[in-house]
């Protein structure tokens, strides 16, 4: 099988059939991570760079070391270090990056649509990580290996997605590729918080925690932004931890063994307890070494495409 | 020097005139109307199985000039009008320097004297710099020859300059048209607040970012009692307020564009910057309302709000990409397609709205063929299709999100002050 696209830029263009494959792949790529020796000869010759416009630590470094155990060169663009300081505009930077042989672009970047307007100026593949509040799929497609190792499938499953789904593109990407999976995904949130008709989607969306999580399997709490109080779309922290924060007691709403996620990095105590974050049902660590895993998947599958055929 | 144009069938609503006809043009004025008029020698232009009109008028469009020649100027804006059946244009003032004093006024009225092509009627600002601070000098603005006053592109936030302006303005019977949006609600939008918003994960702005300024200006016109134009209406809501307005004697009017009654928001699809517009593509309940509007009587005008711009302020991330459309070259053809053809608008109404209106509005004395009046006219195929191309338009700005469209209604000729401008579908 080949993905259809020389692009990763949204899970919502992806069909379940290609989502799978990068999973089943990512988990012959989790054996040679847990291996001694964390080389495989995949991308040899092929240069990766990542572009990013928005500071990150794990994202990036997720990037660099899936592209690195697989041996291609890899290269970093910061936003601040670069050209883009002097205002250059995405388009030329990457056209610049294009022409130095980059085989794949991974962006982050600010504004939603940036990584859909790269794809269509540079004959590299490009891979969204993160823009804007629209999506972040290779985060949504680890949150998938994990629920699937810990719970075999996604049929069926319920998946409660907590907190500011407004501006989370891992919420955006989880709806999408979850949904697409056979889940049922509800989310839960501030109303201020909420995207306007996202029910349309096929989500179920419910202004309490309590309702989100019963009988849940997956519960995800995303990360709550300090500056949400200061635009007038909360009250505060204190408050929101009140009525959103994930405890013990309301986990207990959920199923007994459904498992615990979050993209991280997590405020202890506002999405999400510490006994919540540190308890066996979490998952959170291991969510971190499977995104090396899918990136790795992720990066394989779309050096390779033009080895098949180039459908694109 | 004569022009006949011969065989047409005119669309006049001022002489209620709906039937096959001859017109004789003479030295820049329309000097007779009648079937096989005589004519020894000059110019004849076949119109046999084409629609003669009274020259379209828009109310409302940017000719970047001065300041912004990279994204159109005089010239090409002109010549883009002409292309596209428009004989007389009024300019916003939202050029750099801002069209806030009497001299830019005339340099832009000089300027398309020399270019010699359609009417160009600038409109002033209605604030200093577009700032919202102080009013500029309106009295100067009028007599310089500007025919309306707006800040288009931003709105007057402050209600009480609002309120003054309209008083202020009243003295000199000079018209303002209001560029509706409430800043606050707006916030960081791009596109239209919804689910396609929600879909494409873009920040969207709310009908009542709108709405709520429609209402503002309704409410500071029926109790100024001076008249007050609201520019490109876009929502549902917004066409109900102006029509209960209007029922209460309130002098208000306003207008609308081919994009809020051709598109929906979901033409922001894959982040298509071209439809990125302000005020934004709304949804299929706004299309209804506005074309509801239009039928009703509660538009008065459809404009153009001809928005040209660079390609490479296009081509960029949408959050930042410019607002606005590239209007004039597919304006009349997109009225003729999505009103007219489907029943939704008569040729007599198209004339009312393209023609007459914005006349009235800006005091200009168009918008028909009667004997003696200037003759600006329009000759249109109505029923022959062709596909839209931006490369082959006239003008600077090929930001379209119409390109692609088959569309029906070719323009023929255009004639302005008994000059032809476009002659068999050529720009000359």
């Amino acid at each position: 099988m080949v993905l259809k696209s020389k692009n990763l830029l949204g899970l919502k263009d992806l069909t379940a059939g290609e989502i799978e494959h990068i999973l089943s792949n990512a988990k012959t790529m989790k054996l040679i991570l847990g291996s001694k020796n964390k080389k495989t000869p995949h991308l040899q010759g092929k240069s990766i760079i990542t572009l990013f416009y928005e500071n990150s630590t794990r994202t990036r470094l997720s990037f660099e070391l899936a592209a690195k155990y697989m041996s291609s060169s890899a290269a970093n663009v910061s936003a601040s270090g670069s050209s883009v300081a002097k205002g250059e505009s995405l388009i030329d930077t990457a056209k610049t990056i294009n022409m130095m042989g980059a085989d794949v672009i991974i962006l982050r970047h600010p504004m939603s649509g940036a990584p859909h307007l790269l794809a269509k100026n540079v004959d590299a593949s490009v891979i969204n990580a993160g823009d804007g509040i629209n999506e972040h799929p290779t985060q949504a497609l680890l949150d998938m290996f994990t629920i699937i190792e810990k719970k075999e499938s996604l049929k069926d499953l319920k998946v409660a997605i907590i907190g500011d789904i407004y501006h989370s593109r891992v919420a955006r990407s989880n709806i999408w590729g979850m949904s697409k999976m056979g889940a049922k995904v509800s989310v839960a949130g501030p109303t201020t918080l909420m995207p306007p008709e996202l029910e349309k989607t096929g989500v179920k969306v419910f202004n309490t925690v309590q309702e989100a999580l019963i009988d849940a399997d997956v519960v995800m709490g995303l990360r709550m932004q300090n500056e949400r109080q200061k635009s007038g779309l909360l009250p505060g922290i204190r408050e929101y931890a009140r009525f959103f924060g994930l405890d013990e007691k309301r986990m207990k709403l959920a199923k007994k063994d459904a498992i615990v996620l979050h993209p991280g990095p997590v405020n202890r105590g506002v999405e999400l307890t510490t006994s919540v974050v540190d308890n066996d049902k979490s998952f959170i660590d291991e969510q971190v070494t499977n995104g090396v895993a899918v990136r790795m998947a992720l990066l394989y599958l779309l050096t390779r495409r033009d080895i098949n055929e180039n459908t694109d | 020097m004569k022009i006949l144009i011969k065989d047409g069938h005119i669309v006049d609503v001022r002489m209620n005139l709906d039937k096959k006809a001859d017109i004789l043009i003479e030295d820049g004025k329309i000097s007779e109307i009648g079937e096989n008029l005589e004519f020894s020698s000059g110019d004849i232009v076949y119109a046999e199985g084409k629609y003669v009109f009274p020259g379209f008028v828009d109310a409302h469009c940017h000719l970047r000039d001065p300041g912004y020649e990279y994204k159109e100027d005089i010239e090409s804006g002109t010549r883009s009008a002409a292309a596209g059946g428009f004989t007389s244009v009024a300019c916003m003032p939202n050029t750099n320097p801002v069209i806030d004093n009497q001299s830019i006024v005339k340099y832009i009225i000089n300027k398309a004297k020399q270019e010699d092509m359609v009417n160009v009627y600038p409109i002033g600002s209605i604030s200093k710099g577009l700032e919202g601070k102080e009013l500029s000098e309106i009295g100067e603005l009028k007599f310089a020859g500007a025919v309306a006053l707006s800040d288009d592109g931003r709105p007057l936030e402050n209600a009480s300059l609002m309120k003054k302006a309209m008083e202020y303005s009243s003295m000199f019977d000079i018209t303002i048209i209001s560029h509706c949006e409430e800043l606050s609600l707006a916030e960081e939008g791009v596109m239209n607040e919804g689910y396609q918003s929600t879909i494409l994960g873009l920040k969207g702005i709310p009908a009542p970012s709108e709405e709520i300024m429609v209402a503002r200006d309704i409410i500071l016109s029926e109790y100024t009692k001076v008249p007050v134009h609201i520019a490109h209406v876009s929502t549902e809501l917004s066409v109900d307020l102006i029509r209960h307005a209007k029922k209460r004697g309130v002098k208000v009017t306003c207008e609308t564009c081919p994009h809020y009654f051709v598109l929906t928001d979901e033409a922001c699809s894959d982040f298509n910057t071209f439809a990125k517009a302000n005020p934004p593509l709304r949804t299929k309940k706004d299309v209804n309302g506005i074309i509801e509007g239009l039928k009703d009587g509660t538009i008065d005008i459809i404009a153009t709000d001809h928005a040209p711009h660079h390609i490479d302020e296009k081509n960029v991330e949408f959050n930042v990409a410019a607002n606005g459309i590239s209007g004039f070259e597919t304006a009349i053809p997109l009225a003729i397609t999505y009103l007219v053809k489907p029943g939704h608008l008569t040729l007599k109404q198209l004339v009312e709205k393209m023609c007459i209106n914005p006349s009235k509005l800006l005091g200009l004395g168009k918008g028909t063929l009667e004997v003696g009046s200037y003759a600006d006219i329009t000759i249109i195929d109505i029923d022959e299709e062709f596909l839209v191309d931006v490369q082959n338009f006239k003008s600077k700005g090929k930001n379209s999100p119409f390109n692609g469209f088959k569309l029906k209604g070719s323009i023929y000729h255009t004639i302005v002050n008994g000059k032809i401008l476009v002659k068999e579908k050529i720009l000359l």
